[in-house]
Parts: C-alpha cells; sequence; structure tokens
C-alpha cells in the first residue's frame, strides 16, 4: 500500500515536471510546432549604431523578421546586415527601402522596412539596396554646431 | 621553525582535500556506474518521493513568493517609464536564466542534500553501511546510487515547476492586482524567450547543479566521522558547500553559455 503511494506520487510528480517543461516551452518561449517558412535578405548599411542580432525586421510596424547576422565589410566600410524574413507576411519589391531606427528614445534599434512601388520580388539571398544607417545623435549635434557656427 | 610547520599544516590540509576529492571522485563513479538494474528501481522511486515530491511544497511557496516580489519591483521601476508590460519579459527572463535553477538548487540543498547526509551519515555511525558489506550486499549500489539518480532527475523537474510557478505568481500579482495589460505581459515573453537559448540553458544549470548537490550530499555522509557531532557538521557542509559551489557554478556556467555578448 505504502509502494502504491509512493509510485502514484512521483509519476504526479514527473508528469508535473513534464507538464512545466511543456508550459514553459510552448507558452513562455512561443515555439511554433509547425515551424514557419523563412527567407534570407541582406542590406548594406553605412552605420547600424548598436544593431543586434534577434533585433526585429518591420514592415507597416509589424514585425515580420529578424536580424540573424551583422558582418563588417572593411573594404567598403559597410556593415552586411543578414535578416530571415516569414514568408507568410507577403513578396518584398526590388526596390524596397530599409533603415535602421530606434523604439522609442531608450529603446533597441530595429529594421524599418518600406515596400517599393517595383513589380519585380526580391528572393531568398536578394539584397535590398535603398538603404539608410541609423541616425547617430553625435552626429546630428556636430553638424548643427558648425552650421550654427557658419 | 614555526613558518617551516606553517607550510607543512598547509601542505597536509591541501593533500586531505586532494584525498577527500579524490575518495568522491571514485565513489561517485561507482555509483553512477551501479544503476540501472531491475530490482533497484523502487529503490530510485522512494528516494524521488523522497528528494522530490516531499521538496515539492518548498519549491511551490518559495517559487509563488519570489514571482510576486520580482513582479513588484520590475513594475515599480518600469511603470516611471510606462513600460511595465515589460514586467513579463523581465520576469521569465531573470527566472528562466538565473533565480529559477539557483534558487531551487539552493532549497534542494538545504531540504533534500541535508536529509541525505544526515540519513547516510547515520547508516555509517550505526555500522550499517559495514554490515551490508558483509552480508555481500554493495552500500555504494544499494544506498549511494539511488539517492544520486533521483536527485538528478528531481532537480530539474523541480526548477521547471519552479519556473512555471514563479511565472504566474508573477502574472497574477502584475495582472489581476497592479493592472498590467495580459496581452502584452504574455505576447512580450513570448517575443523575447528563446527555447534553447533562455529554457535549454536554465535547464542545463539545473542539471549541474543537481549533479554537485547529491555529490556533495552523499559523499559527506558517506565519509563522516562516525559519531554524533561528526554527522551534524558534515551535515553542515553539506548545506555549505553545496551553497557555495551552485552560486561559484552558476558564475562560470553564465558566463560560458552567455558570455557572446553580441
Amino acid at each position: 500500500m505504502r509502494m502504491r503511494i509512493v509510485e502514484i506520487s512521483v509519476g504526479g510528480f514527473v508528469l508535473a515536471g513534464v507538464l512545466a517543461l511543456l508550459f514553459l516551452a510552448v507558452r513562455v518561449s512561443g515555439i511554433d510546432v509547425q515551424d514557419s517558412a523563412t527567407y534570407t535578405l541582406t542590406a548594406r548599411f553605412s552605420d547600424v549604431a548598436g544593431l543586434k542580432r534577434r533585433a526585429k525586421v518591420s514592415l507597416a510596424g509589424v514585425t515580420i523578421g529578424r536580424v540573424v547576422d551583422i558582418k563588417v565589410d572593411a573594404a567598403y566600410g559597410e556593415a552586411v546586415v543578414y535578416m530571415e524574413l516569414d514568408v507568410d507576411a507577403g513578396e518584398l519589391s526590388t526596390d524596397t527601402g530599409a533603415q535602421v531606427l530606434t523604439e522609442g528614445i531608450l529603446g533597441a534599434r530595429y529594421i524599418g522596412l518600406l515596400q517599393g512601388a517595383e513589380d519585380d520580388v526580391l528572393v531568398d539571398g536578394g539584397e535590398i539596396v535603398d538603404t539608410q544607417g541609423a541616425l547617430v545623435l553625435e552626429r546630428i549635434i556636430g553638424d548643427l554646431v558648425t552650421r550654427l557656427g557658419s | 621553525m614555526l613558518a617551516l610547520q606553517i607550510i607543512r599544516l598547509l601542505g597536509r590540509r591541501a593533500l586531505e582535500r586532494i584525498e577527500g576529492l579524490g575518495r568522491a571522485t571514485i565513489m561517485w563513479a561507482l555509483a553512477l556506474w551501479g544503476l540501472p538494474n531491475r530490482t533497484d528501481i523502487s529503490l530510485l522511486f522512494q528516494q524521488i518521493y523522497n528528494l522530490g515530491v516531499l521538496s515539492l511544497v518548498i519549491i511551490i511557496l518559495s517559487a509563488f513568493s519570489i514571482g510576486a516580489v520580482l513582479a513588484l519591483q520590475f513594475y515599480t521601476q518600469l511603470v516611471r517609464f510606462g513600460a511595465q508590460e515589460a514586467v513579463g519579459v523581465g520576469l521569465a527572463m531573470v527566472l528562466l536564466r538565473e533565480l529559477g535553477p539557483v534558487v531551487t538548487a539552493l532549497l534542494f540543498a538545504g531540504r533534500a542534500g541535508s536529509a541525505i547526509t544526515a540519513e547516510i551519515g547515520l547508516m555509517k555511525s550505526t555500522e550499517q553501511l559495514s554490515s551490508m558489506e558483509m552480508m555481500g550486499v554493495d552500500p555504494l549500489r544499494r544506498i549511494v546510487a539511488p539517492r544520486l539518480w533521483a536527485g538528478i532527475i528531481s532537480l530539474p523537474l523541480l526548477t521547471a515547476i519552479f519556473n512555471v510557478v514563479a511565472i504566474y505568481g508573477g502574472a497574477i500579482v502584475s495582472i489581476e492586482w497592479l493592472g498590467v495589460d495580459p496581452g502584452g505581459f504574455w505576447s512580450g515573453m513570448t517575443d523575447f524567450v528563446q527555447l534553447w537559448n533562455d529554457i535549454g540553458k536554465g535547464m542545463v544549470k539545473a542539471l549541474v547543479f543537481a549533479i554537485i548537490v547529491t555529490w556533495i550530499a552523499v559523499y559527506q555522509g558517506y565519509d563522516t566521522l562516525p559519531t554524533a557531532e561528526g554527522i551534524g557538521l558534515a551535515t553542515t557542509r553539506t548545506v555549505v558547500h553545496s551553497s557555495v559551489m551552485i552560486l561559484a557554478m552558476d558564475f562560470v556556467l553564465t558566463l560560458t553559455m552567455y558570455g557572446d555578448f553580441n
């Protein structure tokens, strides 16, 4: 009898632990059971100003992808940003614009996309050509000071 | 002359420590080897019951309080920036990465580790272990192995339960009481928490802490002086050594697993 109680409670305990793990995986980390298809695009920026991996990529304020890698191309002095975009979000035209923006005043950097007008669309491995780097506060203030001085 | 004696004392202490570490490693390896065996499975169940199931109450109560208190503190700071919805993310990150594994392991060391040491220590001082050996029963296999495995199985499960209860504790306080928007609370969490990077690595920590705590507890019991005082000292040592080792290893693990700040 005692052994039965032990076994039942151990079974319940193990079950509770596994359920807790499942809850963490599904509810807290929000894994997609069906891994949604993505494609990769690159974009070159003059300055990404502390954009980080996993930063979001948004179109019209809706997150449609993530930054997966950032490399620097010293030859051109540019940052090359690799981003993964959801296929479900639809297609982007070849003249899509990309900007490094800031969320709020102190917020994190993210990439904002602007849909273009061309009929051709960007495919996996494509590059966004029309880019605009981040606004760096020091540079703006520097410009302002030189202009006020002249 | 005095200097030489101090150096000699230092050397003796160091040799004792190294010898103890060697004994502990041999015992651990032999005991882990001791399972699995059909007839031992009921012993394992009994130990999971003793170490895991009986620790549930303290784990759940502490988890709820910690989750609630974290939510309160995050809220009071974040509300100044109008970012009170970030309570969910902050709570989940802190719990999954650090507090969940560490606090569960500390509680486990106090609740279950000390019990293991006292139990095995008393068995040793009443010469139950040597009688077992005389009967041809290997105490490493019958006494030590089930406790080691039970600890290694129980602590990660307890950590998962701790995390869930703490997140719910925080959710109740911030949503029901402080009026944080539930949508922002939960979706902020799912947006930023990653399965392997946050939950998986937290579980790796729990596994490492489980090995540390059970190992220290079993060794201290097995190696205790067979006196009442010896058992008392060994029990204290279990809790102190495990706590220090948990916190030190936590730093090392955080550094190695999250050290790539990019």
